[in-house]
């Protein structure tokens, strides 16, 4: 039973083409199984820090478009390989480059199969695609056997499998320590189920074989396992028990905020009633068979699960946060049954509970800066990603700058609870982005790696450098770049098109319009914030020629458009770009007329998450919004409308654009295919985390 | 841990008011003017208990009056509050109180209250609006009273020979967010010039008349500091600093952040009334920027005024006349008991227990009457709020009235719309129709007053 539904959970995507699903995302991924799993075991062997091999994969993949081998995101399955043998050590840098072509040859082995029988892949790119997978494949075949000539060759596919196997999982556990995302990545794999695990395992084999493995089966894979590991151990388990023990530490602090949760859903996310169930299945498979120590560590990792993303549609689970929080909130009515598990409340009865609690003495009360903050999200004061994420960072470093530790409690586990509780205030006040969860994922790394011996003045300073430090270089300076590349893009002549108000986006066009480019831009806007006009009039005083232009005449106003500039939330790591509502309209439209799509997004926004649909994490704005237009006081229809059983008024604020409806994702370290975004996610990620 | 959430609050309880006299007198100061037979600025001290903002400063004109106010503090709020009571020279502006204390002064922000306020909003509202602006100066603006008591005011002639003007006339924008103008309205003579460059910027701008400064502001406390500093003219807060601050948002930011929010202001540059301290703000530098707080994104370098607007249901008044002191008496002893704290009879009014009460005397709904007083036989109190110790005789009626503490009156008097101080001996059959009496007056048997401020001024 379970086997079958983890399967589907990672070949998902057949199924929900229908609707909003990225069937382009697996376009430029590379067909060819084999390779990469006899590629995996590389690294192991040679055990070299990856950072030094991957940019040399990564950047000439930069430049082209969509024939780049770039590995296939499919996260869950790559993970669940490791997650079985969790106490398996093995030194750090091997896993990532294994882990990456392992997933790249699953995803792909697969996906390209279903496009071809769903014909939903241009066939010539398919071609063009598999040509040049196949190439690069072998290329780095080639480099594997090279530095790896014994084993990739000897081993069969199952072998290597394994041992491919043991080494990622210690490497998680060190890719968690180092880099607070790594968890996000793998935890819900875990949680997927051992079905799940099988399944990579043979993946490389005929598609059939697939989700059909026994239990005995997978037992004998395990054993296999373990017996590579244990050859391997002796480097890596001192690593890993440092691993380990950081893992867990960093676990904990890292699950109360349910931000993180919520980001860390991947695609159980989908099925988030089953996951439970999978999980709890998982153990007695796993643990039975394990020795004690194994034991130990499995419970590690089950700590590693988050628990599943706050459904708000559970009532018993709202009321318990209601309890806890610090603003009274009340359940709109009226909710849109399909998006009952988003956070939906009565607009108007938080901001005066929020304040009139403003000057209360209380445990749960948040620190004047970030206080301010909350109540900025709240007013919508503050918006757009990198705004908000700045916001917070700068309370952030107010309260640490503020902080004095507790007696009797070490900075390290206070802090992180601290900053918990002063996450989750800011949820209370606005579900947090995925921007800012990352970059609260990174502040915990930072507190987390602080070394017990540091006096907390240091500490203290480091973590505010550190703050300092992530936003200038991972916004500002990412903003700088961006700018800086998608400028060449923009030649004379030019008709760009842009939607709501994105600042990057808004940054490149006055920028461009410095360098004296001529070209026109049309601004798209949609309600019921109608961001675009402050964007307009922006643009208009640095005289600027524009149009502007409302989401219904997106499809007129797109003809004579040469490029499409998108700001975005966050890109997903199947390219699925997660963006102000209205964006995949307009990537849609460009799409179907041919007019390339670029996205404009820092890669601190950058996730591990996999998104199908608008649906399963998303934010619901105030439904009133759409209820009353600006200035038209004489439109009452809807009045009252709360009180009509019959009506449900759905205020999305987000929604998905499919990766096939992007040409490139503009960012900092260059512009990559939306395929890329694992690469980037892999790769660039963890260097700053670990550091 | 510093002061909650990093705000300091300045009471400024003012020492002898003129608009009062002869209410106030050197032994009652401003401060401990009774109100509902509780000195008026417990009440502000109890809001900002109710907030729990425990660490306040008071600043009080006149050293006697600082020494009563804070006897009278360190009495009534002992280990409740902390409270430092500072004295400043008695004839000076709000401002140059403020500047008084400025070097107390250490957090982010500062919330300067007025000591003469009888409110209950929640002072964290305007705390968060505040913060949440990152605004400069905030503002709280609640309703005036209506028109018609605006007409009465003027119609009795009290203290406005001129025509009917409102009490404060207030610019805001769309959004009621943002403060672009402020004049009291008894310091606009015919118009209100409001500059261009404003209207262009703003594109809309609200002019308010109903709305009142109910002189409770919070401030940027770095930029208070600032001004202040270098601007020695500035005198008082609602004729100078305010208005200069609210105009300085023109000059530095006004970027606009959003449709409506953008801010800028220019104002009428004649005013005569307070063109004295106007000359001095001419030259006054810029501010630097990098006070402001949040550098970082451009967006965050406006300097802001805001506002907050009381909600309708709450109450928000000062005692700053004859009339209001009459008005919130009545408020207090009726709908606002709840702010004074004592326990309200099934007749719907407030009698100590150890008041003793004549045989067939009434008293009305919505009247006080304060511990330890007699009222004899056959008495009438209505509307009325009668204070501590009064030995009031036969056959008295007290209508609309205030009486304080140990009042004197003696049988068949009439007392109708008055305030009658402390000590103030009424001799039989005395009649008394809106009249205001000062402490320890005498007022002879069978006399008849009509709208007159009586005091004792041989004493003063």
């Amino acid at each position: 039973m379970e086997t079958r539904r983890g399967a589907r959970m990672v070949i998902d995507p057949k199924v929900r083409q229908v609707g909003f699903v990225t069937p382009g995302s697996e376009l430029g991924r590379p067909a060819a199984p084999e390779p990469p799993g006899a590629a995996a075991p590389v690294p192991v062997v040679a055990n070299s820090p990856s950072p030094v091999i991957i940019p040399l994969l990564l950047i000439p993949d930069t430049s082209s478009l969509r024939t780049t081998p770039l590995p296939v995101p499919s996260p869950p399955s790559r993970r669940v390989v490791a997650a079985p043998p969790a106490d398996d050590s093995m030194p750090l840098g091997s896993y990532n480059p294994s882990d990456a072509i392992l997933g790249s040859s699953q995803g792909s082995s697969e996906r390209t199969g279903n496009n071809d029988k769903h014909g939903s892949a241009p066939t010539d790119s398919l071609a063009d695609m598999s040509l040049s997978n196949a190439s690069t494949l072998a290329i780095r075949l080639e480099g594997l056997n090279v530095t790896n000539d014994g084993i990739s060759n000897v081993l069969s596919t199952s072998t290597v499998r394994s041992a491919v196997a043991a080494a990622p999982t210690s490497v998680e556990h060190a890719f968690q320590t180092s880099s607070g995302q790594g968890i996000i990545g793998s935890v819900p794999a875990v949680s997927v189920d051992m079905a799940a695990a099988a399944n990579p395992q043979a993946d490389p084999r005929p598609m059939p074989l697939k989700d059909r493995t026994s239990k005995a089966e997978r037992r004998a894979i395990q054993e296999a396992q373990r017996a590579a590991k244990a050859a391997a151990k002796g480097v890596g388990t001192d690593i890993a028990a440092i691993a380990d023990g950081n893992v867990a530490n960093e676990v904990k602090s890292s699950k109360p905020s349910s931000q993180k949760k919520g980001l860390s859903e991947k695609k159980p996310a989908v099925f988030s009633d089953k996951k439970p169930v999978v999980s709890s299945d998982k153990k007695p498979v796993v643990s039975s068979d394990k020795k004690s120590a194994e034991k130990a560590s499995e419970k590690d990792k089950r700590k590693d699960i988050p628990a599943p993303r706050m459904q708000f549609d559970d009532e018993q689970r709202v009321a318990k946060a209601k309890r806890r929080s610090l603003i009274e909130q009340t359940e709109a009515k009226n909710r849109v049954e399909l998006f009952r598990h988003l956070p939906q409340f009565l607009h108007g009865t938080q901001l005066p509970s929020l304040e009139s609690k403003f000057f209360h003495e209380d445990p749960l009360h948040p620190h004047p800066s970030v206080f301010q903050v909350g109540l900025q999200y709240l007013t919508r004061e503050i918006v757009g990603g990198n705004a908000r994420c700045i916001a917070m960072l700068m309370a952030f470093r107010d309260m640490i700058n503020d902080y004095s530790t507790p007696m009797e409690k070490t900075l390290v586990r206070d802090l992180t609870a601290k900053i918990n509780s002063h996450v989750s205030f800011l949820i209370t006040c606005r579900p947090i982005s995925i921007s800012m969860g990352n970059a609260i994922k990174f502040l915990k790394t930072r507190i987390a790696s602080l070394p017990v011996t540091v006096s907390e003045f240091e500490a203290k300073h480091s973590l505010i450098l550190e703050i300092d430090r992530f936003i200038q270089e991972k916004i500002v300076f990412a903003d700088n770049e961006i700018v800086k590349h998608a400028v060449t893009k923009i030649r004379d002549g030019d008709v760009l098109l842009t939607h709501g108000s994105s600042c990057v986006v808004e940054m490149i066009l006055v920028r461009a319009f410095e360098l004296g480019k001529k070209f026109q831009v049309v601004v798209i806007d949609s309600r019921p914030r109608l961001e675009g006009k402050g964007l307009l009039r922006r643009l208009l005083g640095k005289g600027l020629h524009c149009t502007y232009t409302h989401i219904n005449a997106a499809s007129y106003a797109m003809q004579g458009v040469t490029r499409v500039f998108l700001g975005a939330a966050s890109v997903l790591s199947n390219g699925t770009v997660y963006s102000r509502v209205g964006t995949a309209c307009v990537a849609m439209v460009a799409h179907a007329l041919g007019v390339p799509v670029m996205i404009c997004c820092e890669t601190y926004k950058f996730h591990e998450r996999v998104q199908l649909d608008s649906i399963c994490s998303n934010e619901l704005g105030d439904p009133d919004a759409l209820v009353e237009v600006h200035g038209r006081k004489d439109v009452y229809s809807l009045r009252g409308w709360a009180d009509s059983k019959h009506l449900h008024v759905l205020n999305l604020m987000y929604d998905a654009t499919p990766a096939d409806y992007v040409s490139m994702i503009i960012t900092e370290l260059g512009m990559v295919p939306p395929t890329s975004v694992p690469v980037i996610l892999r790769e660039y990620r963890k260097v700053p985390y670990v550091m | 841990m510093g002061p909650i959430m990093k705000f300091q609050v300045v009471v400024l309880a003012g020492g002898m008011s003129k608009k009062l006299f002869p209410l106030v007198s050197k032994d009652v100061p401003k401060a401990l003017l009774p109100v509902g037979n509780r000195p008026v600025l417990s009440y502000v001290l109890e809001l900002l208990e109710a907030n729990n903002l425990k660490d306040l400063i008071v600043v009080v004109a006149g050293e006697d009056a600082a020494v009563r106010v804070g006897g009278w503090i360190t009495e009534a709020y002992d280990g409740r509050l902390h409270v430092e009571v500072a004295a400043v020279s008695e004839d000076i502006g709000t401002a140059d109180a403020l500047r008084a204390v400025l070097h107390r002064l250490v957090v982010d922000d500062v919330l300067v209250v007025s000591g003469d306020i009888v409110s209950d909003v929640p002072l964290g509202a305007i705390a968060a609006a505040h913060r949440r602006k990152r605004a400069v100066l905030t503002a709280m603006l609640c309703s005036s009273p209506s028109a018609s008591t605006a007409e009465a005011i003027s119609s009795t002639g009290k203290d406005k020979a001129k025509k009917p003007s409102p009490i404060d006339i207030v610019g805001l924008d769309t959004s009621h967010q943002h403060l672009l103008f402020l004049a009291s309205g008894t310091q606009v003579d015919k118009d209100v010039k409001i500059r261009r460059s404003l209207i262009r910027v703003v594109d809309q701008m609200e002019i308010h008349m109903d709305l009142m400064d109910a002189h409770l502001y919070a401030f940027n406390r770095a930029i208070l500091q600032e001004v202040l500093e270098l601007c020695q003219g500035i005198k008082s807060i609602k004729q100078d600093l305010v208005p200069y601050l609210v105009r300085s948002q023109s000059k530095f930011g006004a970027i606009a952040s959003g449709d409506t929010q953008t801010e800028a202001v220019g104002k009428t540059p004649n005013k005569d009334d307070s063109g004295q301290p106007q000359t001095p703000m001419q030259d006054i530098v810029p501010l630097p920027q990098h006070i402001l707080p949040g550098v970082l994104h451009p967006a965050s370098l406006e300097l802001t005024c805001c506002v907050y607007i009381a909600s309708e249901g709450k109450y928000c008044s000062r005692v700053n006349s004859i009339q209001t002191y009459g008005d919130i008496n009545r408020d207090v002893a009726g709908e606002l008991v709840f702010l004074t704290g004592y326990t309200v009879s099934n007749q719907n009014n407030v009698i100590h227990p150890t008041a003793e009460i004549g045989s067939k005397t009434t008293v009305g709904p919505q009247c006080m009457v304060g511990d330890g007083s007699k009222l004899g036989d056959k008495c009438s109190v209505k509307k009325s709020i009668v204070g501590r110790h009064c030995r009031i005789g036969s056959n008295v009626k007290i209508i609309n009235s205030v009486v304080m503490n140990h009042v004197t009156v003696e049988d068949g008097c009439l007392i109708q719309g008055s305030v009658i101080c402390s000590n103030v001996h009424l001799q039989e059959r005395a009649n008394l129709k809106d009249c205001q009496v000062g402490a320890g007056y005498i007022i002879t048997a069978n006399s008849e007053h009509k709208a007159e401020a009586l005091s004792k001024r041989e004493k003063s």
